[in-house]
């Protein structure tokens, strides 16, 4: 295991490297001080890159974990770890999410930083779009200054050579001073040599390149990384002058914290170069490191003329005044109807199946044991017959429009809607998930900018009726009054998250900026990709789902069969009978609705004795209950998801604020219906 | 210590000064109805950054910064002044005392442009002169050239980019915005001098959607309102 080939000889590399670029953007070698990690058996491998490039295709071929993939920026919201066993060597993989830029714009971009400079991962590979090279390098620059080890996969290669363009990867590594590996991650190619080369880099670490700006810049980082001499912060040296020259907030106030003269000593040099450039040292800093990655780009690809893709022509139709809302429609309306059409068949099959299996109509009397296993049974049939047919069709269709790259169409048609609720159309992600479930739709409000942006859109997702209150709905009003009651309570769901959305952009402190957001291009979705994302989505709910229905049931038969019910529900009287008009047993189908809201139809069930709701209820109650339960609370793992992302205050004002609007309504609907039906 | 406070401080100091350039504790007290001992302790303060120099018993006199921003201060004031009463027909009773608090929230640059626009008033309505500006031209005719210049290039040549067809190139001239949005679109590669193309709007007022460095951008109508371009071709 001595001998290691495919490796590049360093040596060679960083000479040429000085040979081929000019005194400009000249790339020299860089001392480093990172610590050598020879003698560990463990290796850490962290991937970091720009959004949508293909750093968790690369994890997943990596390390055989299925971190979902799909085709809009922003997917991959914390980072994922994964390990991989190669000639013996533990490999750790870390899939950083996607960033542009190491500034402070957003919090990714903070984590990640701090990962790469502070934890100081063995090897960092940096996914990059070989269609997109200038941007990709403009971020490898940033990772070279950071001083981290790093190796190139030149991504998606394929695509590349479609687009008409072609790159000397080889000359790349030279000029960079870095190994580059081609690779079409989505279909493995490439990936063993990458793994090859990981670890040839950990046995032959050779320093990295200095990339040196222009000269005016170039001067003024020197100066302030001397006046650093003594500064111990755990970053380099140089990265740390870049930085306090860009006005980065943390960085400066770190420094500050140390010592005072030498952020003082930065921001005069920063005001010089503004004052050269006329432009804030942050844009010119920017500038000149796309400069660089020009001039790189230059020498490596070949770029032959364009034709009118696919994108342009299914762009045309997407984004079209009417044809693009109408395609909205259709898609949106073709999900969700697809979903009820093919799940409420499905649902049938699958409830006859088991019936023939083992009786699950609710009992409540006989043995202890008895009831819990029955109840445990019932709650795993409601669990199968919810998934299989309402999920997974959701899922799949879901998996399929995300990774053809329609979603961030969606987005941006509905942009200008929803800067009215001090959003802007990524918010639009979130929010489709959110039919889906809104546990995942609330972490991927990560993807908007601002904490205001991510409160606003988290709090309208779990207005969104996911499809377990779709199911209530469905379950209840379509099934017991008619199917335009339940399409009714979906369009006034929408006006009111717009409504409530209004009032909230206004209520809510904090800043919100608007829409920049990459557009990926259209694919043609793969199989793999679809099933893998779907199952992984499904698993993720499982885990979820099957132990709060089949605990959750069989409590409540044991609860029913001891006679506490009626207790409860006398406190509760007041409200479910008093204001809403609904029979007293409700009122323990509400707080049991809080751990799942699909359990508000098997409990009706249980209690009722029947599955025939028309019989115990009027159409009016069957509609109020099922707009209460739409809206009166998000379920236990959706708080628990907001309590993580945004704290207990905040997740308890949105619980509460939930409960009490969801009443009040529920009572003022139930006056109104009576009058008319 | 607020800004405008102290600015208000150096002015009075620069205007009860005696021959010697002394201004008493309690005359300054007097002017600024303010007890003699929160005066000094301003006083002490100002001392601190070196901006006047204070004795005990005797008062204090401005330094030679302290003297060159009263200066600057008065310059605006008397600016103001000019502008105040001859181009927006102000009271002249409320003059005064509208100038005396504009004077602190205007910058070196907003005067200097009154005092192009006012074609270089030499003295204020009151009839006391007003300090030349610090710019390194030799006449104010210059100052007068330089800024004509400045602005046919800003007329001319630039436009926003939402103002451009489909399909329209154009070179980034100027990011206007937050300085978390200007950061953003130059991490993207949207840094001044770079061609772009404006690839198609979508309906409604929507976001735009840009081609720059190969890449697909979508951009909000209201932050692409603010970048700027020269048209490609022109100069």
């Amino acid at each position: 295991m001595n001998s290691c080939h495919g490796c590049l000889s360093p040596g060679s590399c960083m000479n040429s490297g000085r040979k081929n670029v000019d005194h400009k953007s000249q790339l020299s070698s860089y001392g480093s001080d990172r610590k050598s990690s020879d003698t560990k058996a463990r290796l850490t491998v962290a991937l970091a890159g720009n959004a949508n490039v293909g750093k968790s295709a690369v994890f997943n071929q990596l390390t055989g974990v299925d971190q979902i993939i799909g085709n809009w920026p922003g997917k991959t919201v914390e980072r994922a770890e994964g390990t991989l066993q190669h000639q013996g060597l533990k490999i750790r993989v870390i899939d950083l999410p996607g960033i542009y830029s190491f500034s402070t714009y957003s919090m990714e971009e903070l984590v990640s930083r701090d990962f790469i400079a502070l934890e100081k991962p063995d090897i960092v590979v940096n996914v990059v779009d070989a269609s997109a090279l200038e941007r990709n390098l403009f971020f490898t620059i940033q990772l070279l200054e950071l001083s981290a080890p790093v190796i190139i996969a030149l991504n998606q290669v394929d695509l590349m050579e479609k687009k008409g363009i072609s790159i000397d990867h080889q000359k790349l590594g030279e000029l960079l001073g870095v190994t580059v590996v081609p690779t079409v991650a989505i279909k493995g190619k490439g990936i063993s040599e990458l793994t090859e080369q990981i670890i040839c880099l950990n046995k032959n670490r050779r320093a990295p390149l200095l990339i040196k700006y222009g000269r005016e810049v170039e001067e003024r980082i020197e100066k302030l990384a001397s006046l650093l001499g003594n500064v111990e912060t755990g970053y380099p040296r140089r990265w740390i002058a870049i930085k306090l020259l860009e006005r980065d907030e943390e960085i400066t106030s770190l420094i500050d914290g140390m010592d005072m003269t030498i952020v003082q000593a930065a921001k005069s040099l920063a005001k010089e170069i503004e004052e050269i450039h006329g432009e804030p040292s942050s844009v010119v800093l920017s500038a000149e490191r796309y400069k660089i990655a020009d001039e790189i780009a230059r020498n490596v690809q070949m770029i032959r003329a364009e034709g009118d893709t696919l994108t342009d022509k299914l762009d045309r139709i997407a984004l079209h005044p009417i044809l693009g809302y109408l395609t909205i429609v259709g898609v949106i309306g073709g999900l969700l109807a697809w979903t009820f059409i093919i799940g409420a068949s499905i649902s049938q099959v699958l409830a006859d199946a088991f019936s023939s299996i083992e009786q699950f109509e609710p009992v409540v009397s006989g043995p202890l044991a008895d009831v819990l296993w029955n109840g445990a049974f019932t709650g795993f049939v409601a669990g199968i017959t919810l998934v299989i047919p309402y999920v997974l069709p959701f899922y799949i269709i879901l998996a399929v429009i995300e990774d053809s790259g329609y979603l961030t169409r969606i987005s941006l048609m509905l942009d200008k809607g929803m800067h009215k609720m001090g959003l802007h159309g990524k918010a639009i992600i979130p929010l489709i998930l959110g039919y889906g479930c809104n546990v995942p739709a609330c972490f991927s409000c990560r993807i908007m900018e601002t904490p205001k942006q991510k409160l606003l859109a988290a709090f309208l997702v779990t207005l969104v009726p996911c499809t377990a209150r779709t199911v209530v709905i469905l379950g209840l009003v379509a099934a017991f009054v008619n199917i335009w009651w339940a399409l009714a309570l979906y369009v006034f769901d929408i006006a009111l998250i717009i409504a409530l959305g209004r009032i909230a952009f206004k209520v809510v402190p904090g800043e919100s900026v608007g829409l920049i957001m990459e557009m990926p291009r259209y694919h043609v979705p793969s199989a793999k990709v679809v099933l893998k994302q779907t199952w992984a989505r499904t698993k993720s709910l499982l885990w979820v789902v099957f132990p709060a229905y089949i605990v959750g049931s069989a409590v409540l038969q044991a609860v029913y069969a001891a006679g506490f019910l009626d207790s409860i529900n006398d406190v509760l009287r007041p409200v479910t009978v008093g204001w809403l008009g609904l029979p007293a047993a409700v009122g323990i189908l509400l707080i049991f609705g809080v751990v799942r809201k699909e359990l508000t139809i098997l409990m009706l069930a249980i209690i009722f004795q029947t599955m025939d709701f028309a019989s115990v209820m009027t159409p009016v109650q069957l509609i109020v209950l099922a707009l209460v339960t739409m809206i009166y609370v998000p379920c236990l793992a959706l708080i628990l998801s907001l309590v993580r992302e945004f704290g207990w205050k905040k997740a308890s004002a949105i619980t509460v604020f939930e409960v009490v609007f969801a009443i009040s309504l529920g009572g003022i609907v139930f006056r109104l219906l009576s009058q008319i039906m | 210590m607020p800004k405008e406070e102290v600015e208000e401080y150096i002015e009075t100091v620069f205007d009860i000064a005696g021959k010697d350039g002394t201004a008493k504790t309690t005359e300054v007290a007097k002017k600024l109805q303010n007890s003699p001992a929160s005066v000094t302790e301003v006083f002490q303060s100002m001392a601190r950054n070196d901006l006047v120099k204070y004795e005990p018993y005797r008062g204090v006199t401005l330094t030679e910064k302290g003297a060159e921003a009263a200066m600057k201060i008065k310059r605006k004031h008397r600016l103001l002044e000019v502008f105040l009463s001859e181009v927006l027909h102000i009271d002249p009773e409320n003059v005064h005392d509208e100038a005396c608090k504009m004077e602190h929230c205007i910058s070196d640059e907003v005067g200097d442009a009154i005092c192009r626009l006012l074609d270089a008033p030499a003295r204020c309505p009151g009839g006391k002169l007003i300090y030349p500006c610090k710019k390194g031209i030799d006449t104010c005719n210059d100052c007068q050239s330089a800024a004509d210049k400045e602005a046919n290039i800003a007329q001319r040549k630039i436009i926003p980019i939402t103002d451009l067809k489909p399909c329209q190139k154009g070179i980034i001239a100027l990011l206007r915005g937050s300085q978390k949005v200007i950061q953003r679109l130059s991490d993207l590669g949207l840094t001044p001098g770079t061609e772009i193309t404006l690839v198609r709007k979508t309906p409604l007022g929507g976001p735009i959607e840009l081609s720059v460095r190969r890449t697909a951008l979508a951009v909000g109508r209201d932050i692409a309102d603010n970048i700027f371009i020269r048209k490609a071709g022109e100069v």
